[in-house]
């Protein structure tokens, strides 16, 4: 059996490499498949402290997580296309009518 | 009936609601509809309110649903104020454009109810994880529910793309609490979370930034004011009063169940966030001209302000936080009602459109004086006697340096606060013909405002009854 910190180590880049597209990425559909990435860094590390426990508390969690991840993209994609439709680009940096 | 029934009775009633609401929704015609559905949700939420407090009181504090929910009065007084808030919220609905007479509004309001009562009361990891998506993504919609308004969609976008983000980083953190507790019910949670260590501290913090989020606490707030002054005024109330205390309803419970073996370390983490938040919020706010935007810094300053009873972690600071926030939903919610009430006259948010407003309308000018001076902690208002508990927790625990941050800041708000009324009370409309530009209130803005200007004065005057019941709270953990 694969020891759970090789898991670990693979859930932490993930997350690294989720949390730093949502920073540096100014496309916003990148900067959700990066937020989608963060999820499943810690989708993965749910999994594979369920295996090491033999519970499957765990696994539960990660299907909940799935299907909130899914609502969270429907709602997200619906902002997008609307904004779209005004502004004709998804560029973050664009939306910039709301500051002071 | 079954405890676990009776510990999500509030739950089941709303759900009862939001599912009225829609399946009602086809039978009204098109100029009945705002009428109809506003007040079907606000006398439906209003008679959850009822029967749940004639019906539903906890007695002993107990686990539920398998330790998913705790039925105590902790969530139980949290759950009131949520189910206020939502009912109040609906009659702000109704007369604005758009969003009253739509079904969809009034429902996504119940769904995020729904899912702050169970924040309130989640005692399972998984179970709050859901609660606190059940009560953002609606919100998500609703900040973001002008389509055709830009500043409508960019508001929710903005409040998606934080909330997605901070949630990802707390779900990381709650995956290392059961990588390491083994478990995701908050009492295994505290029995094994007892050293502290490398993981210990990086998990407290993974899990601060998701709830710092939700509470806008800094260096966290940055969603705070663009969401505010692009969403429809009354989700923007909801927003910082009710959506703002279910994330303290969770730090509370999590803190002092979850952890309280590193009371230390999160209780000074928070006295900075709380001296920085009050701090920043406070001194932004003066530059305003926006006043959602002065509203979005004023209730910045105000998270600050609660945390300080957290901080102080005794039972009076329990007490005062549970308090603080019943004063400041009732204070929060008229200030913003208030603006919706104008707002949707004057067609304007800027402060300035604010001059000469006591001639337009004295009693909504009324109205704002109160909600204002509550705000900034003037007796004999609540927001006064609320100020007053958390500081008196602060000082009984021995933060008093927190507690100096915190009258300076009160002193700085009631700068902003007053020069806001000064426009109101003491310009004058260009032309100084004010008296042709009433402001004509319709009846569910009349009502609303009257229950929350009252209630504003009974929690500030006769403060005994609130007082148990905060008490009663803090208590029940």
């Amino acid at each position: 059996m694969v020891p759970v910190s090789y898991y670990l180590v693979v859930s932490v880049i993930l997350f690294t490499l989720g949390a730093l597209g949502v920073l540096i990425r100014r496309n916003a559909l990148v900067v959700f498949m990066s937020i989608e990435l963060m999820l499943n860094a810690a989708n993965l590390a749910f999994v594979a402290f369920s295996r090491t426990f033999n519970s499957y508390d765990g696994q539960l969690f990660v299907f909940f997580v799935m299907t909130v991840a899914a609502a969270e993209v429907a709602v997200g994609l619906a902002l997008i296309v609307a904004i779209f439709r005004s502004k004709h680009s998804i560029d973050v940096d664009q939306l910039s009518s709301l500051k002071g | 009936m079954s405890l676990n029934l009776m510990a999500i009775l509030p739950e089941i009633l709303v759900l009862l609601v939001g599912i009225l609401v829609l399946v009602c929704d086809p039978f009204f015609k098109d100029e009945n509809r705002r009428v109809g559905l506003g007040w079907l949700t606000a006398g439906g939420l209003t008679a959850t309110l009822a029967i749940s407090l004639l019906a539903g009181q906890p007695g002993q504090p107990a686990s539920a649903w398998g330790g998913m929910v705790r039925y105590d009065w902790l969530s139980f007084a949290f759950k009131m104020f949520f189910i206020f808030a939502a009912a109040i919220t609906a009659l702000f609905f109704m007369d604005v454009d758009k969003l009253g007479r739509r079904a969809e509004a009034y429902v996504l309001l119940t769904a995020s109810t729904i899912g702050m009562s169970l924040m309130a009361s989640s005692s399972d990891l998984v179970m709050l994880y859901l609660a606190i998506e059940t009560t953002s993504i609606p919100m998500y919609v609703l900040s973001g529910f002008m389509l055709d308004d830009q500043k409508s969609t960019e508001s929710g976008f903005k409040y998606l793309l934080f909330g997605a983000m901070t949630s990802a980083v707390f779900l990381y953190g709650l995956s290392l609490v059961y990588g390491f507790a083994g478990s995701t019910s908050y009492e295994v949670v505290a029995l094994k979370f007892t050293s502290l260590n490398i993981v210990s501290v990086g998990v407290l913090f993974l899990i601060l930034v998701g709830l710092g989020f939700k509470v806008s606490l800094a260096p966290f707030h940055f969603w705070a004011p663009d969401t505010y002054e692009g969403a429809p005024s009354p989700v923007a109330g909801v927003l910082s009063t009710a959506s703002k205390a279910a994330g303290f309803a969770v730090l509370i419970r999590l803190l002092l169940v979850g952890f309280p073996a590193m009371a230390e370390q999160w209780q000074l983490t928070l006295a900075i966030m709380a001296a920085i938040t009050m701090t920043i919020g406070n001194l932004v706010a003066l530059a305003q001209k926006n006043i959602k935007r002065l509203l979005a810094y004023s209730s910045i300053a105000h998270a600050g302000y609660a945390l300080i009873g957290l901080v102080a972690n005794n039972e009076l600071g329990h007490l005062s936080v549970v308090f603080y926030l019943l004063a400041y939903i009732l204070t929060n919610l008229a200030a913003f009602g208030i603006i919706t009430a104008f707002g949707r006259i004057a067609g304007s948010d800027e402060i300035r459109a604010y001059d000469g407003m006591s001639r337009r309308s004295p009693y909504l000018a009324l109205a704002m004086l109160i909600a204002f001076l509550s705000l900034a902690g003037m007796p004999p208002f609540g927001g006064f006697i609320a100020k007053a508990l958390v500081f008196a927790a602060a000082v009984q625990a021995g933060w008093y340096w927190l507690v100096f941050v915190g009258i300076i800041n009160s002193i700085v708000g009631v700068y902003y606060y007053l020069t806001t009324m000064k426009y109101v009370y003491l310009y004058r409309m260009e032309g100084e013909n004010e008296e042709s530009f009433p402001i004509p209130m319709s009846r569910p803005y009349v009502i609303a405002l009257v229950v929350l200007c009252l209630g504003i004065i009974m929690v500030g005057s006769f403060f005994a009854p609130w007082f148990d019941l905060a008490g009663k709270a803090a208590m029940g953990l």
